[in-house]
């Protein structure tokens, strides 16, 4: 009998690479190449300029430069603006940057000019040749700044506003108007960054006899990329194969493509039929990928005597930075999520999405949930603190109820669907937290610890998490005369485990043993139709593509099975890798299938000498049915009409230095329902690094940028990211599966969640501490000891 | 121009590399690009994530912030020569599998060479000492708890391969 894997801790298959050194990441590739070409890009070392001239006389001269590009050396539709990815209606003020700045940069770190040497030294040695002279122009740097106008970034985008969207369920005016008691609250949020270990890394390969392009991105969707590769160089999409290779985090940053660099490689490998390669270092991470998470919001809510929201009304400023290649993913998403598991009688957003001379704005690790599961949670907060109650029970008052699902918010998702929650149940996640921190045993503790002159506080926060959004993905299995099952799902993987965990599935669909399924993403010469990885979506979408594929094929052997034992397939069972008939010794390994699956002329070895036609099938029928096709194989797509929604909450304890105001955790606690969990031990992990992400994006994370916009923290020495120091010493987890019914699994995704709500539950705990209202997120030691002169005084 | 080259001999894992590299080649870049050896990794080059931490005389350095000139004649350590000589984990690569102690695996040489030497001089730590162990070390990931855990459990797998080793002699 094999094993069940599904829901089993299994070891990771993918860490015997890397645990040996032998991953390959893009920087890994091609090494031992000697053609290898490297490139380096000229940045704008200005936020806002407008380029008059660009001289590269000098740089040919240096040994090793073999080429140099500047936006005059561009083409066709390398000429023409970087795609924006996602358009909606309402953004009416589009704009997206040139793969080489054309005429004016509006970013500190947009790219001017590529370089390509022999050696990576060489060529940023090369690029202190260029002579660029700029008509620098004043900057707009942060909300403030973009929503008083003074200054465009774009002369033909008034108001610096690329989009203004409102979605409403109701007349709220007229439901704040009837609310016997109404807040009035301003909730902030500042930049931040995914910050992946690896920065980002392409690499392309022309070959001249087949006339074929392969590119190597470390990106979180191959298919996206070779879509623009070959729309931009002109490549028919058969000539070009994009392979995502081991990925050293994402965390979202790689969704976004083209970057400039994945043109200009394919590019320059193809034009000097050479290989080449970027490599990104680490300040052009900082200033040349994209940040996340800024936001200002002005809360009106209107409330009746148990807290119960009568009212919302949300107007918000995203800072979208230079561009807007993503579209409004962040923003539709903090403005729908924002409402978590409760479910105000009328609700009404309004954002504006805003440019800033400052690096792009795409998704990070939750895409907008924290900063919405912010607002909502303070504003439970506030609301309780209002009424003298309970925060936990003016939760409760708003909680959509179990019996409520599938409930729908009455708003448009991010996927262009109905914000429709499929299952859930609140209340229950909601009595595991608390039992997890003992809430109810915290007033005894506080007093306690006031007693000894010591500040502690606690706090809690709840959301909910529209995953594995479509379109859609899809997978093909293929058993291999060997008996072993090889897999490949589009998507891409940047530490996800998918190796593993998809393997798992294959496993239990099949009937096969573990061991004996490898999995292969991000490759689009495998599987050419696919998404990307984001939105907590790879479980869902390629999980159930997998799934859907595995029967397809699990049919096929036990047709094929049920005609060699003479038997009727409902039989017959698959474990191990061998059909056998139920109750009797008859069996056949799926090997013997697949042979048998695959009517051959010509037997290479002893295998295929059994398929030969003149040993396999009925001589008076076609070796291949007019219905079917030869090899044991199964392929399906995985398209679901909406979103699934995960749920989850979390608490903490935390103790604020009176002297000091240093913030220390004392306790964390997190509750988690993703539906049925494929694999405990990867889910818990994925809760372990969102949790440590979202303290670094409560205490420690932001983008210091001064008023002309220079990025003055762009490394890791003045980038604050948490070390194991910052992090508490342990974190408590329960879960709870309420399966979705809208996958054959019942799974939801589990990838972004542990980062949502910790700015929301660390302000609530150290304003309960403080007893000083927290409304802005990153605070620091130094920014409470302000607060707390300023509330004194 | 071209750049004065310097022949150098670096000493790593088990073998010779010898090399022919500009005085201002980083010893991260020489290892990975002139010998080969990708699994040492470069997160920052400037000497703060970690991720290129390599044993030179077994000790722990950002292979980032070292001339690979400055290398010549050192025993270098990268992630490729803490395998043991027949092809099984290490302790600490065992316990980083054990334990879920990787996600992407890019951050992990670092923290593989840094607690194989921290072991060599602690090969007992409590909790707290297998914390300090990797203080130095960045990762975006795992969130540190797991890697920790693996910090505690490869000294217990060292403990059981000794005493395994002690009964077989």
């Amino acid at each position: 009998m094999t094993t069940k894997m599904f829901g089993t801790g299994v070891a990771r298959v993918e860490d015997q690479r890397f645990l040996r050194g032998h991953g390959t990441y893009a920087d890994d590739l091609l090494v031992d190449d000697p053609r290898l070409l490297h490139a380096a890009v000229l940045r704008s070392p200005h936020a806002h300029a407008r380029i008059l001239d660009i001289n590269v006389d000098d740089v040919l001269e240096v040994d090793g430069v073999v080429a140099v590009w500047t936006y005059d050396d561009l083409t066709d539709a390398m000429a023409e603006p970087l795609p924006l990815l996602i358009p909606h209606p309402t953004l009416t003020h589009g704009r997206t940057q040139y793969a080489l700045a054309k005429d004016e940069v509006n970013y500190v770190g947009e790219a001017i000019a590529f370089v390509v040497a022999t050696d990576r030294y060489v060529a940023e040695d090369a690029l202190d040749r260029i002579r660029v002279s700029y008509e620098t122009l004043p900057a707009v740097v942060g909300i403030d700044a973009a929503r008083k106008a003074e200054r465009l970034v774009h002369d033909d985008v008034p108001g610096n506003v690329a989009a203004r969207m409102e979605q409403n369920t109701g007349d709220v005016e007229a439901a704040l108007a009837r609310s016997p008691h109404r807040l009035s609250l301003d909730w902030d949020i500042e930049r931040s960054a995914c910050m992946p270990m690896e920065g980002r890394g392409v690499v392309g390969r022309w070959d001249p006899d087949t006339s074929r392009l392969t590119v190597w991105s470390s990106t979180q969707t191959s298919t996206g990329v070779r879509g623009c590769i070959s729309a931009k160089l002109g490549l028919d999409l058969a000539a070009v194969d994009v392979i995502t290779p081991d990925v050293g985090g994402g965390f979202g940053v790689k969704i976004n493509h083209p970057w400039p660099e994945e043109l200009l490689v394919p590019l320059a490998a193809k034009t000097l039929g050479v290989p080449v390669k970027f490599t990104e270092d680490r300040r052009e991470h900082f200033i040349s990928s994209a940040h996340e998470r800024a936001q200002q919001h002005h809360v009106e809510v209107g409330f009746d005597d148990d807290g119960r929201i009568i009212g919302l009304d949300v107007r918000f400023w995203h800072d979208n930075g230079a561009y807007i290649p993503y579209g409004l993913i962040v923003p539709i998403v903090a403005s729908t999520q924002l409402l978590g598991p409760y479910k105000p009688e009328v609700y009404r957003v309004v954002f504006d999405s805003l440019y800033t001379n400052t690096v792009i704005v795409t998704p990070y690790r939750g895409a907008g949930r924290p900063q919405g599961c912010f607002v909502m949670e303070r504003t439970i907060d506030a609301i309780a603190k209002a009424l003298g109650k309970d925060r936990v029970e003016v939760r409760r008052a708003n909680f959509i109820q179990p019996d409520e699902f599938p409930y729908d918010q009455g708003l448009i998702f991010q996927d262009g669907r109905e914000l429709e929650y499929d299952s859930g149940n609140y209340p229950a996640l909601l009595d595991k937290l608390l039992t997890l921190i003992d809430w109810d045993g915290f007033p005894a503790y506080q007093a306690e610890m006031a007693a000894q002159g010591r500040r502690v506080g606690i706090g809690l926060a709840c959301y909910v998490e529209g995953t594995g959004a479509g379109p859609y993905e899809g997978a093909h299995v293929h058993i291999e005369t060997s008996g072993k099952v090889k897999v490949a799902t589009g998507l891409t993987t940047q530490g996800q485990g998918h190796q593993t965990s998809f393997a798992q599935i294959v496993a239990d669909t099949l009937g096969v043993r573990f061991e004996d399924v490898e999995i292969t993403t991000g490759d689009t010469r495998k599987m050419p139709y696919a998404v990307g990885t984001f939105a907590s979506r790879a479980a869902v979408m390629s999980g159930s593509a997998i799934h859907l594929a595995a029967l397809r094929a699990k049919e096929k052997a036990l047709r094929i099975a049920a005609e060699a034992l003479e038997v009727d397939e409902a039989d017959l069972e698959i474990a191990d890798g061998v059909v056998g008939v139920k109750g009797t010794d008859a069996q056949i390994d799926l090997g013997t299938v697949a042979v048998l699956s695959n009517p051959l002329r010509y037997a290479f070895d002893e295998a295929s000498k059994r398929a030969t036609q003149f040993s396999v099938g009925d001589p008076g029928k076609p070796p291949v049915a007019e219905d079917d096709e030869p090899g044991l194989e199964g392929k399906d797509f995985y398209s679901p009409s909406r979103s699934t929604f995960a749920s989850g909450m979390h608490a903490a304890i935390l103790e604020t230095d009176p002297d000091t105001a240093e913030i220390t955790i004392l306790k964390y606690a997190v509750v988690h329902d993703c539906g049925n969990v494929i694999n405990p031990m990867i889910v818990e992990g994925q809760i372990h690094g969102g949790v440590a992400q979202g303290i670094g994006g409560a205490l420690y994370e932001r983008m210091a940028y001064d008023d002309s916009g220079q990025l003055l923290n762009a490394s890791y020495m003045d980038f604050l990211m948490p070390f194991v120091t910052e992090i508490p010493d342990s974190i408590a987890i329960d879960h709870q599966e309420t399966p979705s019914p809208l996958n054959p699994l019942g799974i939801k995704g589990a990838g972004e969640a542990g980062v949502i709500p910790v700015s929301a539950v660390f302000a609530a705990a150290i304003e309960d501490a403080e007893r000083i209202p927290i409304t802005a997120m990153p605070i620091s030691p130094s920014e409470l000891f302000e607060l707390r002169r300023h509330h004194n005084s | 121009m071209s750049e004065e080259l310097h022949d150098v001999r670096l000493r790593v894992n088990a073998g010779i590399q010898q090399i022919r590299v500009p005085a201002r080649r980083l010893l991260s870049d020489a290892l990975r690009h002139d010998c080969g050896l990708t699994g040492t990794h470069v997160g920052c080059e400037h000497g703060v994530c970690g991720a290129c931490t390599v044993l030179v005389d077994g000790v722990p350095m950002r292979s980032c912030l070292i001339f690979a000139v400055a290398a010549e004649g050192a025993q270098i350590t990268t992630v490729e020569g803490l395998t043991e000589p027949d092809d099984t984990l290490s302790p600490v690569q065992q316990a980083f599998r054990e334990c879920h102690g990787l996600q992407c695996g890019f951050c992990t040489p670092g923290f593989l060479t840094t607690i194989a030497a921290g072991l060599e001089e602690n090969p007992e730590p409590t909790e707290e000492e297998a914390r300090e162990m990797i203080a130095g070390n960045l990762c975006r990931c795992t969130g540190y708890h797991n890697i920790v855990k693996s910090v505690l459990r490869a000294a217990e797998i060292t403990r059981e391969r000794e005493s395994a080793a002690g009964e077989e002699a």
